[in-house]
């Protein structure tokens, strides 16, 4: 493929060099001992025991380097039953157990989302699921969490708020913390910090889910509701984008309401390098370090960590098989959908399809995704960050003052004079363009179209593109609705009394441009009644 | 079921659906708005100042063909001045037919034309002397990474022949897209950090250059000339199938009928993105040889040259760039002797207006543009 280094590797015109296959004569290439099992890349064939220890220390080593998880802090585990999320889940458990080299010294708990409502599956099969779940998650002895995506009606809206952030630990806290962590063990003497004991103690307070509790099936209007959501979307795509967006949330919610600093999520290197591929094809390019890095710490106070994004598919099914790790299938939303009903079915099927035609392209995309960075876009690098999306929790990345791109193409002054005429025109909302949103917003906030728009302009491009695959926005969860009005009022609210506010920007703006008449007067009008008042500034 | 009025003069019979937004339009509305949009994109983006004198690529093909089109009717507006360059690559039976459509179409519409070649400007090589030089071994050539870069330098230099300011090309938004995909997939992070969407600026003595159909999508560009009734040259570069363009297009046509707005969706991505600024490439110099922007010692045309020339074409596409000297370049006849080394790169994309000639050859995540491996180690 062109790729730096890479041959095109044509079909049959590239002469591989010769793959040692594992016969009697091959011994493993690391220890050259025992008969190889496994063959990762071409001609690098491993046995059992190098094969688990490669395997282990790739996921150790993703943690050591990030440094990002603090010893004894909880970490939230979001198993999805799928292969690569039982390795990881597996990883901890052997991570953690007694007798492994250099143990890990996090405090895990393991959360699983049911989505069968919007998948559409019965209640008979999602308790049949559960069941198997269940089993497996008793056997990890890890404090478990099942909670049905429904439950997210019942989430607050502060589930949209960023919460204020931990300063970030530098290199010398996490050694300190490293430190004093080791000095803790060793004073109290106990081997048993670790969770086997905890495992035992914990499950009962976990047993006893959110309010629904797992005994009863989850509420039926809840059920009737997700249902109703996502049968109301008309792509695919859109679908698996909200299906995505609310499961982040609830796990989000559980964490925070457990008190987990960390989430950990098992995509692998092949998982992240089509999502990358797919945010860059829904317009989310703005966003794709925080959607593939390691580390996304959108959500404040909760951290999402992506450990297994070292591995690639291959190589956590090999281990999945060689081991013995625990997993259950679940159907998903698009499961034995056709290969073009959604722009992630189609990303997929095309990166799986180039992989076989040039064996690196997951790698390449890999690579090319470290490096990317979380820069504040350049426009906007003043001191506190813009708006964030309603949904993805990503600043904002339109800019209505911006008509020189894509977005200003779509959304410029003579393409909306001539929609007036269509009303119903699938055309991408205007109300960025100008300052009519915000009476329209005032004034007809019961008003349908100025509600859909107002929820409009508080999303990215990304979301929005998803957003307008809805008919109407009212199936959507109330937390939603809920927290795009406090928003849209408190944007209102704000606008109205802007003039009378004193801000630091007042200050240097009457020093430096007098000139400007128009724009300095409110200021300058409040400043000389300070002064009268005998109020200096 | 009655054919729907245009919805902007209400008046004639709607003749086609915008694929973009799925709005009955009458064709003279139709291209109106078009040409608005156009006009949009160079206003808003102070593409083109007024006094320019552009010069327009012109393949003969649809995007040359409405753009120049829709420039000589925004030309009053805008204050420019326009000339044709034509670019002969020397490709027998393609290049030929495109362009006397170049010819007929500057003979119709008064434009001075101006046709370079290859086999003037490079010493006699033309494509198909480049494809014979490459082709050896029975692999797949890497003539696109040649016609690129050549292609790039000739419309400079056909530029400053009439004395121009500005360089336009026709690059759509389906363009602008799929080189996005196509660079995620390769690895190139110096031409992503490149960001190419809105032009490059000119650095050092290159010229400004620019798309003004950047965000147009290509049905509509299609649809523009069929309505305005322009004829034009359609058909496929004889060497195009092997370019690794291909899958990028063929994704992105799925793509847009999973989701029409996809493809203005992945020039917003591409406006977008961050990259670390240690992917960037090194500020450009200049060409020992020729003067034209360099990132190294020789341009990439001059380097690729050398390597025609001296029977190694692979020469300049590869590691063997770092010891590349500036050595004299031998009377330039073509040589049949394949190549030394191994391990073509066919990426190269067609056409790329927004390379910069002679991108960081040396670090391992430069484009394949320019490395292939002389020496065979896998």
């Amino acid at each position: 493929m062109c790729q730096a280094g890479e041959d095109y590797a044509g079909p049959a015109q590239r002469e591989p060099p010769p793959v040692p296959r594992p016969g009697r004569e091959q011994k493993c290439v690391k220890c050259a001992e025992g008969l190889p099992v496994v063959v990762i890349r071409a001609g690098d064939a491993f046995c059992r025991d190098c094969f688990k220890a490669f395997y282990v220390h790739k996921f150790r080593a993703m943690l050591g380097k990030n440094r990002l998880i603090f010893p004894g802090e909880k970490v939230l585990l979001a198993w999805s039953g799928g292969p690569s999320s039982s390795s990881m889940v597996w990883q901890v458990l052997e991570g953690l157990s007694q007798g492994s080299a250099k143990r890990l010294r996090f405090v895990p708990g393991v959360i699983y989302v049911d989505e069968g409502a919007a998948c559409g599956q019965s209640l008979k099969d999602r308790e049949k699921t559960l069941a198997e779940v269940k089993l497996i998650l008793q056997n990890t002895g890890f404090p478990w969490h099942v909670v049905a995506l429904e439950e997210v009606f019942s989430l607050p809206p502060s589930v949209l708020c960023c919460a204020s952030q931990e300063p970030a630990g530098t290199e010398e806290a996490y050694k300190m913390a490293v430190d004093s962590f080791l000095q803790q063990q060793h004073v109290l003497g106990v081997e048993g910090y670790a969770s086997p004991a905890q495992g035992e103690d914990q499950p009962h307070p976990s047993h006893s889910q959110e309010p629904l509790g797992m005994a009863g099936s989850p509420i039926a209007a809840q059920t009737e509701a997700l249902s109703r959501l996502f049968s109301s979307i008309r792509t695919l795509t859109a679908k698996e984008e909200l299906l995505q967006t609310l499961r982040t949330h609830l796990i989000v919610h559980v964490a925070r309401t457990h008190g987990y600093g960390k989430v950990m999520t098992g995509e692998s290197c092949t998982r992240l390098a089509i999502k990358l591929m797919t945010n860059l094809a829904l317009g989310r390019g703005a966003f794709l370090a925080w959607d593939t890095g390691f580390s996304d710490e959108r959500h404040g106070d909760v951290v999402l960590v992506r450990p297994m994004r070292d591995y690639t598919l291959k190589e956590v099914a090999f281990y999945n098989h060689l081991f013995g790790v625990p997993s259950v299938f679940t159907p998903a939303i698009d499961t034995k959908a056709p290969e073009k009903a959604s722009i992630h079915r189609l990303m997929e099927a095309f990166i799986l399809r180039l992989q076989t035609l040039f064996p690196s392209t997951v790698s390449t995309v890999y690579r090319t995704s470290e490096k990317l960075v979380k820069a504040p876009r350049d426009s906007c690098a003043t001191g506190p960050s813009g708006p964030n999306c309603l949904l993805c929790m990503c600043t904002l990345d339109i800019d209505t003052a911006d008509s020189a791109t894509a977005f200003g193409a779509q959304s410029s002054s003579h393409l909306s004079q001539m929609l007036p005429a269509e009303a119903g025109m699938p055309t991408p909302p205007n109300c960025g363009a100008g300052e009519g949103q915000a009476q329209s917003c005032h004034r007809g906030v019961g008003r349908r179209e100025d509600v859909q728009a107002c929820i409009m302009e508080q999303l990215c491009y990304g979301c929005r593109v998803n957003m307008k695959d809805l008919p109407s926005l009212d199936p959507l969860p109330p937390y939603v609705l809920a927290e795009a009005q406090l928003r849209s009022q408190r944007a209102w609210v704000s606008r109205e009394i802007q003039e009378y506010l004193i801000t630091d920007d007042d200050e240097e703006e009457e020093e430096e441009s007098r000139a400007e008449p128009g724009h300095t007067q409110p200021c300058k009008a409040i400043k000389q009644e300070g002064e009268n008042t005998g109020i200096g500034l | 079921m009655p054919a729907p009025t245009c919805s902007s003069c209400h008046a004639a019979r709607a003749a086609l659906r915008r694929p973009r937004s799925g709005q009955a339009l009458c064709g003279s509305c139709f291209c109106a708005t078009f040409e608005a949009e156009v006009l949009h994109t160079v206003l808003a983006g102070h593409l083109l100042p007024p006094g320019a004198v552009v010069a327009v690529g012109a393949s003969g093909g649809k995007d040359s063909t409405v753009l120049a089109h829709v420039l000589r009717e925004l030309a009053p507006r805008l204050g420019i001045t326009l000339h044709l360059v034509a670019v002969d690559e020397g490709i027998g039976g393609y290049r030929d037919a495109a362009l006397e459509a170049v010819s007929s179409q500057a003979a119709r519409w008064e434009l001075p034309l101006t046709i370079v070649a290859y086999a003037d400007l490079f010493g006699g090589w033309t494509m198909d002397a480049v494809a014979r030089s490459t082709a050896g071994s029975g692999r797949s050539r890497s003539c696109c990474t040649f016609c690129g870069v050549l292609r790039r330098r000739a419309l400079e230099e056909g530029a400053r022949l009439v004395g121009a300011s500005h360089i336009v090309t026709g690059h759509n938004a389906d363009d602008m897209a799929e080189t996005v995909l196509m660079n995620f997939l390769r690895g190139d992070a110096g031409r992503l950090a490149r960001g190419g969407v809105l032009g490059s600026a000119g650095e050092g003595c290159a010229l400004p250059r620019c798309r003004p159909l950047q965000f147009a999508s290509q049905k509509e560009v299609v649809l523009y000339a069929h309505f305005r009734r322009l004829r034009y040259f359609s058909e496929e570069c004889v060497y195009a199938p092997e370019a690794f363009r291909g899958h990028a297009r063929d994704l992105l046509k799925r793509l847009e009928a999973a989701r029409p707005s996809a493809v203005l969706d992945l020039v917003h991505s591409a406006e977008r993105l961050a990259l670390a600024p240690a992917a960037r490439p090194p500020p450009p110099g200049t060409c020992s040889r020729c003067g034209a922007l360099a990132s190294h010692t020789l341009c990439q045309a001059c380097a690729l040259l050398d390597g025609l020339n001296r029977g190694l074409p692979r020469l300049a596409i590869g590691k063997g760039r770092r010891v590349l000297e500036d050595k004299p370049p031998l009377s330039g006849n073509p040589s049949s002797d394949p190549a030394a080394s191994q391990g073509p790169c066919t990426c190269e994309q067609s056409r790329d207006g927004a390379t910069l000639c002679g991108d960081g050859g040396d670090r391992a995540e430069a484009t394949c543009v320019l490395q292939s491996d002389l020496s065979p180690t896998e």
